[in-house]
């Protein structure tokens, strides 16, 4: 181990080169012989019956291979698509799980919803055979609006949830937090929505089957985090095939974001109507169909009150939320608004009492379900918003506020209300540093300097905490998940020394090829050129749960370093042998075993081979070979936590709002390469302040159609809309886990929405501003400056 | 209708029969099996689809196929100078953690280059911030593009390239 390479080093990526000059392995690259393409057709309507499908006319056209439809798949006895988390309701009744087909069978029910697919020789073809199959629907009325989902009078989306009620849901005792209110000196109350996102990974969703009639064995290629839970979603709930028959390939992932951790109907299709060609089929999906049919993000609307005492002291917290699912339930959605979300309502703060209620609505749009953060930015927005307006109210200063109620250092391992215990932390030095980074004492000047530009200078604070590294699985399976959330890593030399560490984690860029490949070096003293480090394919690596919610390195890290420990336990027992010494006397240090207070030693290479060529070996109690095997189960979820600071100008004029400077300071525990992680927090904070000011995913309420359907009307964050970020660190290290780490993918995107919107609201106050939701776009920032002037007039 | 066209593609000649509606991207990616330049969108803004077509950049889904008749074809596959030594751009793009998943970057360091090139080598951040808009990228905020950009244009200048 070098301090150059090993953990806490800028080590530069491993996976680069090949993402630099074009050699990359995305789905859609790979080259299959005699390949057919596959084309969806999709719903245009929100809401219809399907009264006849006819592809006479589409099975004539050129190049058509075959074409399927629901039927087929009924026909086949194919099961439908799964919702993997079941949430009780405040009754502690199961939620409502309507059937999902694959394919319609005999209704649509958002617009994108999956018709029919065909099957042809390219995909032009293919794509030129969907126009002519001739779909006859009796259009329906639709729910599109979330907040009128649960009225009376909406549109059902599935019988088996009447009122497009999934669950209605609770935390806390609602009793105890009235009585907390009812001694509150003051109450700020909160109307907010959490707009809906659209992921967006810049690769679309992809995916490629080919069936080997041979051996009866299928390979499918997905864009996929997590292909271990694919297959065996598919296997054991949706098409049959037994789970060793099937092979899942994630190769190069191009951005995932939580949309690429589900079970989808198209890869499904492929991977189903493989055999059924007799030749491979390869399926990408264009951008138009991303937007429609990728799961969503966000979108809740939500009431909340926060009580405090007289001096500022929060006494208890009260949220009501709808969420919308969408028109099916995905793979983890009924988790996201509960479980992810509720639970960290407490944030950094003593708040002592916090009652949530959720409500879980269906409505003909697309499936909504994790997206970087999940449930994590929609809590942090409520608790940051709403303190900062309770600031704003009380005159105290923001932070001030903020520093009154943080958990002190002192109370760690620390219990909410709100079933999580904290394990680590220490919030006030975090705080300070990053007001300290702002210059927030010059603040006032650089806002009168802006003001006598005409510029409207605002600030915000946003201080966050989460749940992630997901997570023990007794804990996650008592709340209702149907998979446990260990990970693993096998570590596997091969007699000339090198070594491959094989993890079920999933790396979509991430950097796991790097940062994996530290922990070895770190630990084993191997070099970085002689470690790879090997993912993504059911075949070759352990079964592992894949990445999401910042947990490659917490729990797959630590599945790494366990794996290591058994390799120097074993390398132990051999070098003893090989030095003639007692195995209770060998050292390994720097990739050396030494008999301690001695100067013999034998290098980790030399074991090693000894291991495979075991002519001088201890056969008595050791195995040849060194190959070691580990499934690691987390303790508790890891708690990363930070304050970040948005300084922004507004043109009154034009409602443009430009982000001048942008602080955070995280605690993510110990960091293993800092470069990666800062790469983390740039990209997550950039998603989140898309969510503020740019992104809206928006269905036309009367129609259902997706009017934010492309990168024309979607608007993405680009490079001009911000400046360079000031980033640091604080370092409590996580006491749970061997590496003492916490996790960094979604933080950004966590804390930033709030940070952008505080610091809105702020520099808006003095026009007289009260409330702009999100995205704060220059037309809807104009037209309240509009509406607070005109209600100052009257 | 198939139609023959003919191109160099990094320096070698290359030639196939399209249909008229074929795309220089979907010709480089499924034709000739170059698989570096992506596809990320149908609209012609993620920019992932970016080569250089007879020194300027260019969306390849944005242009037929048909087109690039006679047009030398620069990708990202052809930029490096050997498997050793890559350009400027691309080392400075690993130098500086300038991507994450990969998928947005063949676009980025080709729109880069040319973006370097038309400014004579001296950019600002502003400049490279709003010269950007024609490529996004969904992982790294772009603050590490912006630095290898600028990291870049003296390294090109030096190299001669």
């Amino acid at each position: 181990m070098t301090a150059a390479t090993g953990i806490g080093a800028r080590v530069l990526r491993t996976e680069d080169k090949r993402f630099l000059t074009g050699t990359g392995r995305y789905v859609d690259d790979l080259p299959l012989a005699r390949a057919t393409y596959a084309y969806f057709l999709r719903s245009p309507h929100a809401h219809a019956k399907i009264k006849s499908i006819d592809i006479s006319a589409a099975a004539k056209m050129p190049g058509v291979v075959n074409i399927f439809t629901g039927k087929d798949l009924v026909d086949a006895k194919v099961g439908g698509l799964i919702c993997g988390w079941t949430v009780k309701d405040k009754h502690g009744e199961p939620h409502k799980a309507p059937a999902h087909p694959v394919m319609a069978v005999d209704t649509v029910r958002y617009v994108g919803d999956t018709v029919a697919m065909i099957v042809a020789n390219s995909h032009d073809e293919a794509k030129d055979a969907a126009e002519a199959i001739k779909v006859d629907y009796d259009v329906k009325p639709a729910t599109i609006d979330l907040a009128t989902a649960l009225g009376k009078g909406a549109a059902e989306v599935h019988p088996e949830a009447p009122g497009n009620l999934i669950y209605d849901w609770e935390i806390g005792v609602k009793a105890d937090v009235d009585a907390a209110f009812a001694t509150a000196a003051h109450v700020t109350k909160l109307d907010l929505v959490n707009n809906r996102l659209i992921p967006n990974a810049m690769e679309p969703r992809a995916a490629a089957a080919d069936y080997d009639k041979g051996t009866g064995n299928y390979t499918l290629w997905s864009t996929s985090q997590n292909p271990h839970v694919l297959r065996l979603i598919l296997s054991a709930f949706v098409l049959g095939i037994p789970e060793h028959k099937l092979r899942v390939i994630a190769p190069d992932v191009g951005g995932g974001f939580g949309s690429k951790i589900f079970c989808y109907a198209d890869e499904t299709m492929v991977c189903w109507a493989a055999s059924r060609v007799g030749r491979p089929i390869k399926w990408t999906a264009e951008r138009s169909e991303s937007f429609q049919t990728d799961c969503h993000g966000r979108d809740h609307v939500t009431h909340a009150e926060l009580a405090l005492d007289k001096d500022g002291k929060f006494l208890a917290l009260k949220v009501e939320t709808i969420a919308n699912m969408g028109a099916y339930l995905s793979t983890f959605s009924t988790a996201v608004p509960t479980y992810l979300y509720a639970t960290l309502l407490a944030g950094q703060y003593t708040t002592p009492l916090i009652y949530a209620n959720v409500k879980a609505a269906l409505t003909h749009t697309a499936p909504v379900d994790a997206y970087r953060g999940a449930g994590r930015p929609e809590a942090t927005f409520v608790i940051e918003s709403i303190v900062s307006k309770a600031a704003a109210e009380m005159k105290i200063d923001a932070a001030e506020l903020r520093r009154k109620n943080f958990i002190p250092s002192t109370a760690f391992p620390y219990q909410t209300p709100v079933a999580l215990q904290y394990d680590s932390g220490n919030y006030p030095p975090i705080i300070d540093e990053a007001m300290k980074i702002a210059d927030y004492k010059g603040f006032e000047a650089r806002r009168a300097e802006a003001k006598s530009r005409g510029k409207l200078r605002g600030i915000g604070f946003s201080s966050y905490i989460e749940a992630c590294g997901l997570a023990p699985s007794q804990v996650v399976g008592s709340l209702g998940a149907g998979v446990g959330q260990w990970e693993s890593a096998q570590i596997k030399f091969n007699p000339t020394g090198n070594v491959q560490v094989l993890t079920g984690a999933h790396s979509h860029g991430q950097g796991h090829e790097t940062t994996f490949a530290q922990l070895i070096h770190d630990k084993l003293g191997v070099p970085m050129d002689q470690i790879e480090i090997i993912h993504g394919d059911t075949a070759t690596t352990p079964f592992g749960m894949g990445s999401y919610g910042s947990r490659s390195l917490a729990v797959g890290g630590s599945a790494i370093m366990k794996a290591a420990d058994k390799v120097i336990a074993k390398g132990k027992k051999i070098a003893a042998h090989l030095m003639e010494a007692s195995v209770a006397d060998v050292e390994f240090e720097n990739g050396v075993f030494k008999v301690a207070g001695t100067d013999k030693n034998v290098p980790l290479g030399q074991v090693i081979f000894a291991a495979y060529v075991p002519h001088n070996y201890p056969h008595a109690d050791t195995e040849p070979g060194m190959d070691e095997n580990a499934f690691y189960d987390p303790a508790n979820f890891v708690y990363p936590a930070g304050t970040q600071i948005c300084e922004l100008e507004i043109d009154p004029e034009t409602g443009t709002t430009e982000i001048v400077a942008f602080t955070a300071i995280d605690d993510f525990g110990n960091i293993i390469n800092p470069m990666i992680v800062e790469g983390q927090v740039h990209g997550g904070i950039v998603q989140g302040v898309g969510q503020a000011l740019f992104e809206a995913a928006v269905y036309d309420n009367s129609t259902g159609q997706l009017i934010s359907g492309s990168f024309m009307d979607y608007t993405m964050p680009r490079a001009d809309n911000f400046p360079s970020f000031k980033l640091g660190y604080k370092v409590t290290p996580c006491p749970h886990n061997p590496l003492g780490v916490k996790g960094c993918g979604e933080a950004g995107a966590i804390a930033s929405p709030a940070a952008v919107m505080n610091a809105v609201h702020n520099a808006l106050a003095p026009v007289g501003v009260k409330h702009v939701e999100m995205p704060a776009t220059p037309l809807n920032v104009w037209q309240s400056i509009q509406g607070a002037q005109r209600q100052a007039a009257e | 209708m198939t139609i023959s066209v003919a191109m160099t593609v990094n320096g070698k000649s290359v030639s196939g029969k399209v249909e008229a509606r074929t795309l220089l991207v979907q010709f480089l990616r499924e034709h000739l099996g170059m698989t570096g330049t992506h596809v990320g969108c149908d609209t012609s803004q993620c920019g992932a689809c970016v080569v250089h077509v007879d020194g300027q950049s260019v969306k390849s889904c944005t242009i037929l196929a048909v087109q690039a008749e006679g047009a030398k074809v620069l990708t990202i596959e052809g930029l490096a100078e050997s498997a050793d030594k890559l350009h400027p751009m691309q080392e400075a793009f690993r130098e500086n953690h300038a991507l994450q998943c990969g998928f947005c970057t063949p676009g980025m360091v080709m729109s880069a280059i040319d973006m370097v090139k038309r400014h004579n080598y001296q950019l600002d951040e502003a400049t490279v911030r709003r010269e950007l808009e024609g490529n996004l990228c969904r992982c790294t905020g772009y603050h590490n593009i912006v630095k290898a950009i600028l990291a870049a244009a003296p390294a090109m200048k030096s190299a001669g390239v």
